[in-house]
């Protein structure tokens, strides 16, 4: 039963990440998905000491300010005229560094440890399971994720056509009158509670791998962004299924070892995909050249 | 106060803010030329890249000595910096996915390394996760001095080269023609960026490193438009930032030292944010007020002339 | 109510300036343009240019002035203009193909909710035919030349079928076949009464192509009637000495010099 749950909730982790990461693969901000995963951490542990639990709106709320703050914040420093990587990487160490301080000053009441900040734990999903009228209703994790991936989906689905012009061509939609700053900060909410609900799961860093790899994937395999985002989250729901088996046999970290097939994934798609493949590129322009 | 000079006799103390206060100095230093040169985050890539060449080193041979898990992260450096500019020769992949990618699977396969280290038999490998999260005040005499002795050659080399890094960053193409071997340079300053890495990451952990690298050098960015000034000025925001980090942290229990180190490096950076001459927000506001007032001066000015053309 | 907007200019600028960081782009800029006509935008490199489309559409912040779309803000006249942006604005390996592309320029009549659908589809389709790329639809947007490119940003303008059109160096790093196709459908879109301003670079071919001429370099330099304001003293005020004018033949042929 446990590999089951497992499963699951790296199959919605994988999704959630999936289709956020097409998006942030195609705005070039993969990096700032890496800085949101790590800017949640001080949301987390104040909900953690108001709400006095793990897994709770509070604590999705919390998360998502912080993530949104971080955004707000690179922005604004990017303005001012630092280079966007450096305002990145001032913005996630200051606040990664406010999470771990308070982490450490409250070490009593805040029961989240350091290894579980950066690799998770999905081995012991299924331990922390909640129950209504006396009914299991299984792994909570498996709630949140399940919620957040359908909001996910709804809000996607309703303005795929905002996000996409967004995306292609900011211009152009702020001049057709789409409210492009709305629609950043929407999607840079949707990555931080996407993030918040991998939090536990996988880790803040494997989060990144599961935004940018399987995106990145899919992005040499086809043509079209409706595919893509669906591609995106099967690569990473496969990588899911296959780091699981690697890591039973290993007896390693389970995300570690989903992050690291992710990773092969890419790999075969950037030596083998047929229209953006390195060999087959080589190959034709061999064939031109005969 | 009288605490705070107890631990300023206090001997141990005394070495580990020397060797936090010479990182912090040492990394600020290479830090500039990362800035210069528009690769901040390569800091934080290398820092999580380090994770599996470390493991490899400790598999290998077995002991935790900073000079092999050097060798390992240097060379788990290497590859990483390698892969990401193959993938975005390469492929349509863009520069910040082709490091979210490097960064994320090195670390992620370097977590499977860990792991198989602590369910194997390697006697050795309690402390080998601590190291990850960076633990200054645990660390022992020999530590100190290494770190400290590394810090200085790096010190040592940047102002040795100081000229070759300058031109290599502001212009590769003209060092090019110029007869530098510029693809050893780049090569040495990421190999001085990775050691700076390495062994920052015993102080801070893998993930606040980052901020070592780039968050003094952005500050001192603000005070001057002097590359020979701003790698002084940066060096010493660094070293401000992990001696008053050392200080803070050892004065309660539970304070960590390596948050605290990022958190003094932060604040220097809003104050120099807000505060910089001519680029600081506050100058920047001045001067933005006094342009839109020259250019309605300058339109009242035109208005009345014709105003008073008319009128003739 | 019909009559205010008929009598309104399409595109009224009063006073217009905008500064990046310290330095004023653009200074006092008015001017008033006339319906039906084809507009080009000229001055050196840094003249502000673009930055004019970009503050005339709302897309920075100005400092101080007033833009009016037929009498009225832009906000409230959206759906009257059609922008092409600079070709290398966007990242051309998008997963996306031509049509879909043109579709885009719909997205602003859609409404919020709206999908684009059969519709849509057939408009883009004619568009696509009229800049001669309907071979192209299904056509990858990286597969595409520099010239196809632009032709399909022509496209998506088109079916925009705005009254106003701001277009920002539609001839750069074009092909002549392509360049002739362009100014050719200038044209159709002047014979159908709509109004496009263009910022354009190349000043051998202003006198065919431009109806009337804006001449700006930070402050607004000039503006009015081709014959008129394209002299050879404006341009020279305009640039500041940094033109050779070649003599060849009797045809006064220009050229600007590095400097």
């Amino acid at each position: 039963m446990s590999d089951f749950w497992i499963l699951l909730t790296g199959s919605l982790v994988a999704s959630c990440c999936g289709i956020l990461g097409a998006f942030l693969v195609l705005r070039k901000m993969a990096m700032i998905g890496d800085a949101i995963s790590h800017s949640v951490m001080p949301g987390i542990v104040i909900a953690f000491l108001i709400s006095g639990s793990r897994d709770s709106l509070v604590m999705m709320l919390a998360a998502m300010a912080c993530g949104l703050l971080a955004v707000f914040l690179i922005q604004l420093f990017q303005q001012s005229g630092i280079q966007s990587d450096a305002s990145i990487g001032v913005v996630f160490t200051a606040m990664f560094a406010t999470g771990v301080l308070l982490v450490s000053l409250y070490a009593r009441q805040v029961h989240l440890d350091q290894d579980a900040i950066l690799y998770g734990e999905i081995a012991y999903v299924h331990w922390n399971t909640w129950t209504l009228n006396g009914v299991s209703m299984g792994p909570i994790a498996v709630w949140l994720l399940g919620i957040t991936l359908t909001v996910i989906l709804v809000v996607i689905g309703l303005f795929y056509k905002q996000f996409k012009l967004c995306a292609f061509d900011p211009a152009l939609a702020a001049a057709c009158g789409i409210p492009v700053a709305l629609f950043h900060y929407l999607l840079m909410g949707l990555v931080s509670m996407a993030t918040v609900s991998s939090f536990e799961s996988v880790g803040a860093i494997l989060v990144v791998g599961l935004l940018v790899i399987p995106a990145a994937t899919a992005y040499l395999l086809t043509e079209r962004l409706s595919v893509m985002i669906a591609m995106s989250a099967g690569v990473g729901i496969a990588s899911t299924f296959i780091g699981y088996g690697v890591a039973t046999v290993l007896d390693a970290s389970i995300a570690g070892c989903i992050v690291s097939a992710a990773g092969v994934l890419f790999i075969l798609a950037l030596l083998f995909s047929p229209s953006h493949g390195v060999i087959w590129k080589k190959w034709r322009l061999r064939r031109l050249a005969q | 106060m009288e605490t705070l000079w107890r631990l300023i006799q206090d001997p141990n103390m005394q070495w580990i803010f020397l060797s936090c206060t010479l990182l912090g100095l040492s990394s600020g230093v290479i830090g500039c030329f990362s800035y210069l040169r528009k690769q901040s985050l390569m800091g934080d890539t290398l820092a999580h890249a380090a994770l599996p060449g470390i493991c490899i080193a400790f598999m290998l041979t077995g002991t935790k000595s900073l000079l092999f898990f050097l060798l390992g992260a240097g060379a788990a450096g290497l590859v990483a910096t390698f892969g990401i500019g193959w993938i975005t020769r390469n492929s349509r992949i863009k520069h910040d996915a082709a490091m979210g990618i490097v960064l994320s699977s090195f670390f992620g396969f370097g977590i499977v390394l860990l792991t198989i280290i602590q369910h194997g038999e390697y006697g050795n490998q309690s402390g080998l996760d601590k190291f990850l999260f960076g633990q200054a005040a645990a660390m022992v005499g020999s530590d100190v001095l290494t770190m400290s002795i590394v810090s200085l050659s790096l010190i040592a080399v940047c102002t040795l080269f100081f000229k070759q890094f300058k031109l290599v960053s502001f212009d590769p193409g003209f060092a090019r023609g110029l007869g530098y071997p510029v693809a050893l340079i780049e090569q040495l300053l990421m190999f001085l960026m990775v050691v700076a890495v390495v062994v920052g990451i015993q102080a801070v952990g893998v993930v606040l490193v980052a901020a070592l690298i780039i968050t003094p050098a952005v500050s001192a960015r603000y005070w001057t438009d002097k590359l020979g000034f701003m790698v002084v000025i940066s060096g010493v925001f660094g070293a401000l930032s992990g001696g008053i980090g050392t200080i803070i942290s050892s004065l309660g229990s539970n304070l960590p030292t390596g948050p605290l180190t990022v958190l003094a490096a932060t604040a220097l950076f809003l104050i120099s944010i807000l505060f910089g001459p001519r680029r600081g927000l506050l100058a920047k506001r001045m001067l933005r007020l006094k342009v839109a007032r020259s250019i309605d001066e300058e339109q009242g000015h035109k208005e009345r002339q014709l105003e008073g053309g008319a009128t003739l | 109510m019909k009559n205010h907007l008929k009598t309104a200019a399409p595109l009224t600028i009063e006073g217009l300036s905008v500064a990046y960081q310290k330095k004023p782009v653009l200074r006092g800029v008015s001017f008033s343009i006339e319906e039906g006509e084809l507009i080009g935008v000229i001055g050196p490199n840094g003249a502000g240019k673009s930055t004019l489309m970009k503050a005339a559409l709302g897309l920075i912040p100005r400092l101080s002035g007033e833009v009016l779309i037929y009498g009225k803000p832009y906000r409230q006249q959206r759906r009257l203009i059609g922008y092409v942006p600079q070709r290398e604005s966007v990242d051309w390996d998008f997963p996306t193909n031509a049509l879909d592309v043109v579709m885009m320029g719909r997205y602003g009549h859609l409404g919020l909710f709206g999908r684009p659908g059969a519709k849509e589809r057939r408009l883009a389709m004619e568009c696509l035919a009229k800049v001669g790329m309907a071979d192209f639809a299904t056509r990858q947007i990286s597969q595409l030349s520099g010239g196809q490119q632009q032709r399909v940003f022509l496209a998506r303008a088109l079916v925009q079928d705005a009254k106003l059109y701001f277009m920002d160096e539609p001839f750069a790093g074009v092909d002549a076949a392509t360049e002739k196709a362009i100014i050719t459908l200038l044209q159709e879109l002047k014979r159908q009464g709509k109004t496009v301003i263009v910022v354009h670079h190349d000043l051998a071919t202003v006198e065919e192509y431009f109806d009337s001429v804006l001449l700006l370099n930070v402050e607004l330099q000039a503006y009015g009637k081709t014959e008129q304001v394209f002299t050879q003293q404006m341009l020279q005020q305009t640039y500041g000495g940094r033109l050779a004018f070649l003599e060849r033949g009797g045809n006064a042929r220009l050229a600007v010099t590095k400097g």
